[in-house]
């Protein structure tokens, strides 16, 4: 599904990616884990194509199309999902108005025919409720005055109403007590446990991973992926830290 | 909850769709009867004689007239106009119609043909369909009768018979000028007096047509009253006239729209609108005014020198004007409240867009007189490309006026680096009891922003026009639903080209 090649990335004139390679098959949950400073969120922007950050070499294909060549709202439509570490607070904008111009955006893309109204409340009621989340926070605007616990959880709702191939998921287990922590695992394996989707789970710790079982972990340091291995790996890492691993 | 609003109302939402396309850089091809070019005393004396006035309206006129050329054109707000050749324009130009017309079918299909094609009418396109088949069937819930007024004469007014069981006169100013003259003349000019400024008084000696509404005593008005301002002609300068007076307990709502063909020369509008609240009267004003900016470069477009001015005289009178501007290449327009009734109430709900060259200058004054009254105003300025747009407001409290209350929120939004946004606040308060609250914002879309609205499938415009929409929302939840709708997408397509 995600193939990353020999990807080198800058943030101004800083390069932060160094040659980063990385597969993605559908049907599988990768983890990728790593010290402060090691490209983790660039990774996930660059994937998602935000301003500022510039590949200078290498490729990424998304079931088969150049995904570097697409605009950020492309990509969406193509079915790339970024969850947010730092989810943005849009005032006066409701998340429910916000996701149904989003989703049907998307559906306009690629030639579906929008939502109406009530196709969409349908929708939202029904990821909201799963994720134990209040309709009435869904009419709220978008993330303001949301704990951070609350604007993670809006993370995943969003991603169950939309529905994408590929979720990107960038630290979404910070700020979460062990309760939230368990009903966005729970949220992650349902909506993305599928043969046909796939996860890249961006983290510090290996704690989310108690809920979300990675089929492979992998290591990134210095902008390049320096091991990769199953789920044990993440053990390993929480035990002897990046350090250890690194000497 | 506005959040539903498209949810609700299907039939707005796709009329509003159609506005979307904003392509109104068409002009139809109806036959008008101009005035010859110019302004002078025969000039207005055409006019008066045209529309078959009494002669104490073209007195009116000419004591007008005689005052305009002894005055000079302000130039004290915030904009960079042009000097205007008023004697290179028209100012009087009515369609060809029949001479008189009691139904929207004997209008001209060429002006039907118009409001189609401007997909404006959103319940009106349902009403345009429905005129015929009377007025207990088959008719949307939302009622709205229409004053249109085509270029400077009103063509049609439906429901008229269903207002007048009410009690209600919604009439074109010409016609309740033959019709109600006592009506008219205890009140025209009494709110905004005829010297009030350079372009009220111009108004005042060659307006063209507009609308009169009287509610009498108690009557709430069964349906929202709206009229839609077109320029058409070339070279016409638009001078609308409007006078709506709430007799006691009475209450209105009205909506007032526009937009404008493509034009290369810069037509001047200077249109009055004068408001009256009785005792316990509430009136609310809708505008949402999309008249043609100019291009890209800042050639053409309309100038907009509106006076519009309520009087709150009852106890307890109410009105609540809300605006949103944007169009006009210059916007120079102040929607105020004289608060003389004890415990009235002003309030001001405005966003103000400006894109490319457009220049605003607009805010309201609240002045005080009486004891207790309380205003609100919320000024949104959303500024793009080139443009400036400024807030400029006057909150003045008379020595004799107890337990006034105001507060202001003026909140500015920059898109881009090279557009301006200012705030000029006037406080003066004459009475140590007043409570007067100013809160004032200027912000930038962040890009955190941009960013998080497009990772979800917005592309950057769709993106920028939610976040403004965002921004702008506690004044457009004021507006009536149909034109909730229809400012939503017009903010979107004001700031086209903004980004990127």
């Amino acid at each position: 599904m995600l193939q990353i090649n020999n990807l080198h990335a800058n943030v101004g004139d800083k390069p932060i990616l160094k040659g980063l390679t990385l597969s993605l098959n559908a049907g599988e949950i990768h983890a990728v884990m790593g010290p402060n400073g090691a490209g983790k969120s660039t990774l996930g922007y660059v994937l998602s194509g935000r301003p500022g950050y510039e590949v200078t070499e290498g490729s990424v294909t998304f079931n088969g199309q150049d995904l570097l060549a697409l605009e950020p709202h492309e990509r969406a439509a193509a079915g790339l999902f970024l969850g947010f570490q730092y989810p943005v607070e849009i005032p006066g904008v409701s998340n429910v108005q916000f996701l149904r111009e989003a989703l049907n955006a998307q559906r306009k893309y690629r030639g579906e025919a929008p939502l109406t109204g009530g196709e969409f409340l349908k929708v939202a009621r029904e990821q909201a409720g799963a994720l134990g989340m209040d309709m009435e926070m869904l009419k709220r605007p978008v993330n303001v005055g949301f704990s951070g616990g609350e604007k993670k959880r809006n993370e995943m709702v969003q991603m169950g109403i939309i529905d994408p191939a590929l979720a990107i998921l960038d630290e979404t287990d910070s700020g979460l007590d062990i309760d939230a922590l368990r009903t966005v695992g729970d949220g992650i394996n349902r909506i993305m446990r599928k043969p046909d989707k796939a996860v890249l789970l961006i983290t510090h710790y290996q704690r989310l991973l108690d809920y979300v079982k990675p089929d492979f972990v992998h290591v990134l340091d210095g902008g390049r992926i320096t091991r990769t291995g199953g789920a044990e790996l993440a053990l390993e890492l929480e035990r002897d830290g990046y350090k250890e691993l690194a000497a | 909850m506005t959040d539903d609003i498209e949810i609700k109302d299907k039939a707005a939402w796709d009329a509003a769709e159609k506005v979307a396309d904003y392509e109104h850089g068409w002009s139809s091809d109806i036959e008008t009867d101009f005035a010859p070019k110019g302004l002078n005393e025969d000039t207005v004396r055409f006019i008066s004689a045209k529309k078959n006035e009494p002669e104490w309206m073209l007195e009116w006129r000419l004591k007008a007239f005689a005052m305009w050329k002894t005055m000079e054109a302000p130039d004290w707000a915030k904009l960079n106009v042009p000097p205007i050749d008023y004697q290179d324009a028209y100012y009087y130009a009515a369609p060809k119609a029949k001479p008189k017309l009691n139904s929207l079918e004997e209008v001209d299909p060429e002006i039907l043909r118009v409001y189609e094609k401007l997909g404006i009418p959103i319940a009106e396109q349902k009403l345009l369909a429905g005129v015929e088949g009377g007025e207990d069937g088959g008719l949307p819930q939302r009622r709205v009768a229409v004053d249109a007024v085509f270029d400077s004469v009103s063509v049609a007014t439906t429901f008229r018979a269903e207002l007048e069981r009410a009690g209600v006169i919604f009439r074109s100013i010409s016609e309740a000028i033959k019709e109600y003259p006592d009506l008219v003349r205890k009140y025209l000019g009494k709110i905004v007096p005829m010297h009030d400024n350079y372009f009220a008084t111009l108004n005042c000696a060659v307006f063209s047509d507009g609308t009169f509404v009287y509610i009498p005593e108690g009557v709430r008005c069964p349906m929202e009253l709206s009229t839609y301002f077109r320029i058409n002609a070339e070279n016409t300068g638009q001078f609308e006239r409007t006078l709506i007076v709430a007799d006691k307990g009475s209450y209105v709502s009205y909506l007032e729209g526009c937009t404008a063909p493509m034009r290369d020369e810069n037509q001047l509008h200077a249109a009055v609108v004068e408001l009256v609240a009785l005792d316990d009267a509430e009136i609310k004003y809708s505008t949402v005014q999309n008249w043609y900016p100019g291009d890209a470069e800042g050639k053409g477009g309309i100038y907009n020198f509106v006076t519009k001015r309520a009087l709150c005289q009852g106890r307890n009178s109410k009105v609540s004007w809300t605006q949103v501007e944007t169009g006009s290449a210059v916007t120079w327009k102040y929607p105020s409240c004289v608060l003389n009734g004890e415990n009235s109430v002003g309030e001001f709900y405005s966003v103000a867009v400006t894109n490319n060259h457009q220049q605003a200058d607009t805010g309201t004054k609240m002045i005080h007189n009486g004891k207790g009254s309380r205003s609100t105003i919320v000024s949104k300025g959303i500024s793009a490309g080139h443009s400036n747009n400024t807030y400029r407001g006057l909150v003045r409290v008379a020595p004799n006026a107890e337990g006034v209350r105001n507060f202001t929120q003026c909140d500015s939004l920059l898109l881009g680096s090279l557009s301006g946004a200012h705030t000029v606040p006037y406080i003066e308060v004459r009475n140590p009891s007043a409570q007067i609250e100013h809160e004032a914002t200027t912000s930038k879309i962040s890009d955190d922003q941009m960013f998080y609205a497009m990772a979800r499938g917005l592309n950057a415009e769709e993106a920028v026009a939610l976040i403004v929409n965002g921004f702008a929302k506690e004044v457009l939840q004021q507006l009536p639903m149909e034109f909730a709708v229809e400012a939503q997408k017009l903010l979107g397509i004001s700031l086209e080209g903004s980004v990127g």
